[in-house]
C-alpha cells in the first residue's frame, strides 16, 4: 500500500475485531445470548461457572465462522483447538476464558475495499492473519453501586469471532474504511448485527508510527472503538502523540489505551510491565474442533453473493462506475433493489437507476434512518419513473416531484400523478413557439445582450420560458428554438 | 428376614429381594442409615440427611408398590452413596473443601442422576455423601477438610485416597455400593486398601458433568462394591453418552457389564509389566499379587511378561498434567459467585487472596501452585507440552502391551495401607505410591481393583486388572471369575 507521511512519519496500523456472533444461545451453553434483559437473568449454571458443569460447543458458532472464513477467502483449519486463557476478574467465572490460541479455526485471508485518495478511487487490501472463536466475559457495572461493582452474567459465554489483521493499513481513512467493510461483510453473511451501540461490533486498534523504511515502531492498543468516528478521531489523535513524543525523544512504550471522546484524547490504561501470563492451554473440556470438508461445502452452497463480488458484476454488467457499484452494495437488501428497479427499466437505465437510488432514495432513507426493505416506493414503480423522464415525457424536476408523490403515497402509478400534476413536458412546438416569441417580445434588453455576445443574457430568455411554460417546457428544445429565433 | 444380613447382599440380591416385596426400600433405607450413625467414628461420610433418603425410599417403594419392573429402574430402592465430588441437588456438595462448605448445586450429577430414583434413572436411594480428599487430590483421605476416614481393617490406617470414604463405607458395610472418582487411582487404590472391588472405566465413558473438575483430561467415575458382580450392575447404569453435557463424553452406548462375567478366561493372555514388579514392589503386596495370578493361572489364563517401560515417567508427567489442570479449573472459586468468601478484605486482590487461603486446603494450595508454574510462560514448553508428549507415548507403550496380551495384572500400590501422618508430611512420598495407578490413567485405559487376599499388617491387598479402551466388560469377566474362586472379596474387617 501506498503511504502518506505525516511529518515524515509513516503510519502503521492493525486491527483486532470482536464480532458477536447472531446465535440463539450461547457459544458453550443454551442459555439465550439476546441483548438487554435484566441482569443475570440470561446465565445458566454453565455460564455461572458452577461446579460441575462443563462447555458444549455451539454449533451454529462454529458454522458462522466457516461463512466467515468463506468471505473473506480464508483457510477453514479442519482440526482447531480451544485453549483457556487464565485470569482472575470478578466478571470472568471460571476465572479463564475459553478462546482459541495456537490453531484458530479461520486462517489467513483478505478483506479489500475501495477508497478516495485525492481524485482517485484506489483498491486496496488488509490481510488477514486469523479470525477465531471465543467467549465473551460478563459484564463489570460501577456506575450503580457506591462502594461496591455489580456483575453481569447475561454476556457471559455470548460467541465472538476474533478477527485479526496484519499491520497492512497506513491511514486511519484506511483504517475506517477497512472497519466499514468488515462490519458490511459479517452483517451482509448474517453472521454479526453489527450493532457498534450494543458492543456487536468492537474494534481494537493497534497503532504505531515510524520512518519510511524503518522496522515497525512500538504500537500502542486502542481498545473498544465502537463507531466509526471515534476510530479515525482515536487513531488520528495517537498518531499526532505517538509523533509528537517521539520528536521529543521519548521512546514509545508498548500500552493498552483508551480513548476519551469527550476530550478526544486517549490515554493509557495499563502498561506491558503489567502484561499478565495467561498461562494459556488447550482446554482438556473441549476436543479439537474439527470441521469436515463436507460441511464447509454445505456453508459454502448457502453463501449470498458477497458485496465485493456484487459490486464487481454492477461494474461490469451493468457499466456502473466503481463508486455507484460500491455505494449500491452496502447492503444486499440495496444491491436487490437496484437488480429490481433495472430488470424493470432495462439494462440500459442502469446509470440512471443508481442514480435515483443514490440521491433521492438514499437521501429520504437517511433523513428518515428508514432501512432499504422498508422503502415505500416500490421498483417497478421507480422503473417507471425513470422510463418517463427517458422517453421525454417528463423533465428530471418533475421527476422529483413523481417520486416525492409515490414515497408519501400521494399516488401509486406513475403515470397516473403525472397526470395529476399536470407535469407533462410541452411536445407541442407551436405552443412553445408563441411562448418564445411573447419572451422575446417582451424582454428586448436581454435580446440586445445576447446579441452583444453575452451567453448569461441567453440563459436568462431561457428561464423566462421555462417559467412562462410553467416548467413544461423541455429545456434542450427551448435552447433549439430560441436560438434559431435569435439567429 | 434377619435385618443384619442385608448388608452381606450383593447389590443384584437386594434389588431382587425389594422387586420381591421381602424387604422394602425404607427398611433397607433405615438399617443402612443406623449403621452409618453407629460407625460414625470411620468419618466414611460427610453428609447424611435421613429425611431425605427416607423421602428418596418412600417413593421407590411407592413404585415397586405399583410393580414398577427391572426394565425400567434395575436397581429401585437399592441404598448407594456418592463420593462428595458429585454435586447432588438434595446434599450440600462439598468435594471434601472448606471452599464449598454448604454447596448446594441446583442440579444431580449425570452419573447420579442415572443411578438415582428420579425418571430415568436405576432407582437408587442415596444414603449421603461420602468423605473424600480436597478435590479428589491425595492418596489417603488426609486431605479433607472435613476430618480422616479410618480404614476399618485398621482404623489407625488410612483408608487410601481420594475415594477414601467410598472404600469405607463398602468395607464397613454402611452401603452396598457407592461411587467413586478416579483421576490417578482414586478409585482402585483405595478399593485396594480396604479389601474393595472398584472400576475405573475408560475415559469419556461416564459423564463428567456434575463431577467437580480436578483434572478434566483424567478424570473419571466409576463404581465401588464388594464384587465384580455388583460393579458391573452399577456401571451398567452409569455409562453412556452425554453428548448436551459433556463434550468428553464418548459416543459409545452404554452396555450391559453383566452379560459376559462368567465367560470362561481359559487362554486369556494376562500381561505382567515387568516394572510393575520391580524392587519398589514390597514383599508382602507381591506375594499376594503372585497368589492371585496363581489362582487365574489355574482359571486357564496365561500369563506372559511384558513392559511398559515408562511407568516410572509417569509420576512426573502425572504430577505435571493434573495440576496443570486442575489450577485452572479450580480458579472458578474466587469467592464471587458462590462457596467460601473471606469475611474482611480491602480490595478485590485482598479478598481473593484471603479467599483462597482460607478456603483451600495445603494439598490443594500445592498443587495449584505447581500447575500455575509448569502452565507459566517460559515454562510450558519443558514441563507441560513435554508432559503431554510422553503421555502420548505411555498410552503407545499399552497399545505395543495390548498385541501381547488381552489383559494387564499387577499390583495397585506398592504397600498395603499405611498409617494415618505416617506420610502427611511428606507429598512426594504419597506421589510415589501411585506409580502403578497413574499409567492407566494417563492412557484413559480402564482400571480395577480386586481383592487379592492380604499382606503386612493383615492389611488387603489389590489386584490390578487393566484393560483396553472399552474393555471393562472383560475386566470385569476376569474379576468375577477370580472371585467366584476365592473368598477375599467376602471377607470383612471386625
Amino acid at each position: 500500500m501506498t503511504s502518506q507521511l505525516i511529518q515524515g512519519y509513516e503510519v502503521v496500523i492493525g486491527f483486532e475485531t470482536h464480532a458477536q456472533l447472531s446465535t440463539r444461545s450461547k457459544i458453550f451453553s443454551r442459555a439465550s445470548i439476546a441483548f438487554g434483559a435484566q441482569p443475570n437473568t440470561q446465565a445458566c449454571a454453565v455460564d455461572l461457572a458452577l461446579p460441575g458443569t462443563l462447555p458444549v460447543m455451539n454449533k451454529a458458532a462454529v458454522e458462522r465462522a466457516i461463512r466467515f472464513g468463506l468471505a473473506i477467502g480464508a483457510q477453514i483449519a479442519p482440526r482447531s483447538i480451544f485453549a483457556r486463557k487464565n485470569y482472575f476478574y470478578p466478571d470472568l467465572p471460571k476465572g479463564y476464558q475459553i478462546s482459541q490460541y495456537e490453531i484458530p479455526v479461520v486462517q489467513g485471508g483478505e478483506v479489500s475495499f475501495y477508497l478516495d485518495e485525492g481524485k482517485q478511487t484506489v483498491r486496496k487490501t488488509v490481510r488477514l492473519v486469523r479470525a477465531h472463536l471465543e467467549e465473551d466475559a460478563g459484564k463489570s457495572l460501577h456506575e450503580d453501586f457506591i462502594g461496591q461493582s455489580g456483575i453481569d452474567l447475561n454476556r457471559a459465554g455470548t460467541p465472538l469471532l476474533e478477527i485479526v489483521t496484519e499491520p497492512d493499513m497506513r491511514s486511519s481513512a484506511e483504517a475506517v474504511a477497512y472497519a466499514k467493510e468488515l462490519h458490511k461483510i459479517v452483517t451482509w453473511i448474517g453472521i454479526c448485527d453489527g450493532n457498534m451501540q450494543e458492543g456487536s461490533f468492537r474494534c481494537d486498534a493497534n497503532v504505531s508510527v515510524r520512518k519510511p523504511g524503518q522496522p515497525l515502531g512500538t504500537r500502542r492498543e486502542i481498545k473498544n472503538l465502537n463507531s466509526f468516528k471515534f476510530m479515525q478521531q482515536a487513531i488520528d489523535y495517537e498518531v499526532r502523540w505517538q509523533i509528537e513524543q517521539i520528536e521529543d525523544g521519548h521512546a514509545i512504550e508498548q500500552a493498552t489505551v483508551l480513548f476519551d471522546p469527550d476530550t478526544g484524547e486517549t490515554r493509557a490504561m495499563r502498561t506491558k510491565e503489567d502484561a499478565a501470563d495467561y498461562r494459556y492451554f488447550p482446554d482438556p473440556d473441549l476436543p479439537p474442533l474439527v470441521i469436515a470438508p463436507q460441511w464447509i461445502d454445505e456453508v459454502r452452497a448457502q453463501m449470498p453473493e458477497l458485496p465485493r463480488a456484487m459490486a464487481d458484476r454492477f461494474v461490469r454488467d451493468y457499466g456502473l462506475p466503481e463508486y455507484d457499484a460500491t455505494t449500491l452494495t452496502q447492503s444486499p437488501a440495496m444491491g436487490a433493489y437496484f437488480e429490481a428497479v433495472v430488470a424493470a427499466a432495462g439494462r440500459e437505465r442502469a446509470k440512471a437507476a443508481s442514480n435515483w437510488i443514490m440521491g433521492e432514495l438514499s437521501r429520504r432513507l437517511n433523513a428518515g434512518e428508514m432501512a432499504i426493505t422498508a422503502v415505500p416506493v416500490q421498483p417497478a414503480q421507480l422503473a417507471a419513473l425513470i422510463g418517463r423522464i427517458a422517453d421525454g415525457t417528463i423533465s428530471n424536476n418533475a421527476g422529483k416531484q413523481v417520486f416525492d408523490a409515490l414515497w408519501t403515497g400521494e399516488g401509486q402509478s406513475v403515470d397516473a400523478i403525472i397526470e395529476a400534476k399536470g407535469l407533462k413536458q410541452m411536445s407541442d412546438s407551436g405552443a412553445l413557439e408563441k411562448i418564445i416569441d411573447e419572451v422575446i417580445a417582451a424582454n428586448a434588453d436581454n435580446v440586445a445582450q445576447y446579441k452583444a455576445g453575452k451567453d448569461k443574457a441567453f440563459n436568462a430568455l431561457v428561464g423566462q420560458v421555462m417559467k412562462a411554460s410553467k416548467g413544461k417546457a423541455n429545456p434542450q428544445q427551448v435552447n433549439e428554438l430560441l436560438k434559431a429565433r435569435l439567429g | 428376614m434377619a435385618a443384619s444380613a442385608f448388608e452381606q447382599m450383593g447389590v443384584g440380591e437386594l434389588a431382587q429381594r425389594l422387586r420381591a416385596r421381602e424387604v422394602s426400600a425404607v427398611e433397607l433405607a433405615q438399617h443402612f442409615l443406623s449403621r452409618c450413625e453407629a460407625q460414625a467414628s470411620l468419618g466414611a461420610f460427610v453428609a447424611l440427611d435421613a429425611e431425605v433418603t427416607l423421602a428418596q425410599a418412600r417413593a421407590a417403594d411407592a413404585r415397586l408398590a405399583a410393580g414398577e419392573g427391572a426394565d425400567t429402574a434395575p436397581l429401585l430402592g437399592v441404598p448407594i452413596a456418592h463420593k462428595d465430588i458429585f454435586v447432588t441437588r438434595d446434599f450440600a456438595s462439598t468435594a471434601g473443601s472448606k471452599m464449598l462448605q454448604g454447596y448446594r448445586s441446583p442440579f444431580d450429577a449425570t452419573v447420579v442422576a442415572r443411578l438415582g430414583v428420579q425418571p430415568g434413572g436405576a432407582g437408587m436411594v442415596t444414603l449421603g455423601k461420602l468423605n473424600c480428599d480436597e478435590f479428589a487430590m491425595g492418596s489417603s483421605n488426609e486431605n479433607s477438610a472435613y476430618g480422616v476416614a479410618r480404614n476399618p481393617w485398621d482404623t489407625t490406617r488410612i483408608p487410601g485416597g481420594s475415594s477414601g470414604g467410598s472404600a469405607v463405607a463398602v468395607a464397613a458395610r454402611l452401603a452396598p455400593a457407592v461411587t467413586g472418582t478416579d483421576t490417578g487411582g482414586s478409585i482402585r487404590q483405595p478399593a485396594a486398601f480396604c479389601g474393595i472391588t472398584g472400576i475405573k472405566p475408560t475415559y469419556g465413558r461416564a459423564s463428567r458433568y456434575g463431577m467437580i473438575a480436578f483434572a478434566s483430561s483424567l478424570d473419571q467415575a466409576g463404581p465401588m462394591a464388594r464384587s465384580a458382580e455388583d460393579c458391573a450392575l452399577l456401571l451398567s447404569a452409569m455409562c453412556g453418552p452425554d453428548p448436551d453435557r459433556d463434550s468428553t463424553s464418548l459416543d459409545v452406548p452404554a452396555e450391559d457389564f453383566s452379560r459376559s462375567l462368567n465367560d470362561s478366561i481359559e487362554g486369556l493372555r494376562i500381561g505382567l509389566p515387568r516394572e510393575f514388579f520391580g524392587p519398589g514392589l514390597s514383599d508382602d503386596v507381591r506375594a499376594a499379587i503372585d497368589g492371585a495370578i496363581a489362582e487365574l493361572r489355574k482359571l486357564g489364563a496365561k500369563p506372559v511378561e511384558i513392559s511398559l517401560p515408562r511407568t516410572e515417567l509417569a509420576i512426573p508427567v502425572y504430577y505435571i498434567i493434573a495440576p496443570a489442570e486442575a489450577s485452572s479449573n479450580l480458579s472458578r472459586f474466587d469467592g464471587v459467585k458462590f462457596g467460601h468468601r473471606a469475611k474482611d478484605y480491602t480490595d478485590l486482590l485482598d479478598m481473593y487472596k484471603k479467599t483462597r487461603a482460607e478456603g483451600f486446603g495445603d494439598e490443594v494450595k500445592r498443587r495449584i501452585m505447581i500447575g500455575a508454574y509448569v502452565l507459566s510462560h517460559g515454562y510450558y514448553d519443558a514441563y507441560y507440552l513435554q508432559a503431554q508428549k510422553i503421555r502420548r507415548m505411555i498410552a503407545d507403550d499399552f497399545q505395543r502391551a495390548f498385541t501381547e496380551c488381552d489383559v494387564i495384572a499387577g499390583p495397585v500400590a506398592p504397600t498395603v495401607a499405611w498409617k494415618l501422618g505416617e506420610k502427611s508430611d511428606d507429598p512426594v512420598a504419597n506421589y510415589l505410591a501411585d506409580i502403578f495407578t497413574l499409567p492407566a490413567s494417563l492412557a484413559g485405559l480402564p482400571g480395577m481393583s480386586v481383592p487379592a487376599g492380604f499382606g503386612a499388617h493383615r492389611m488387603p491387598v489389590g489386584l490390578q486388572l487393566i484393560g483396553n479402551y472399552f474393555g471393562e466388560a472383560r475386566l470385569l469377566n476376569v474379576a468375577h471369575r477370580l472371585q467366584q474362586a476365592t473368598d477375599f472379596h467376602l471377607q470383612q474387617p471386625t
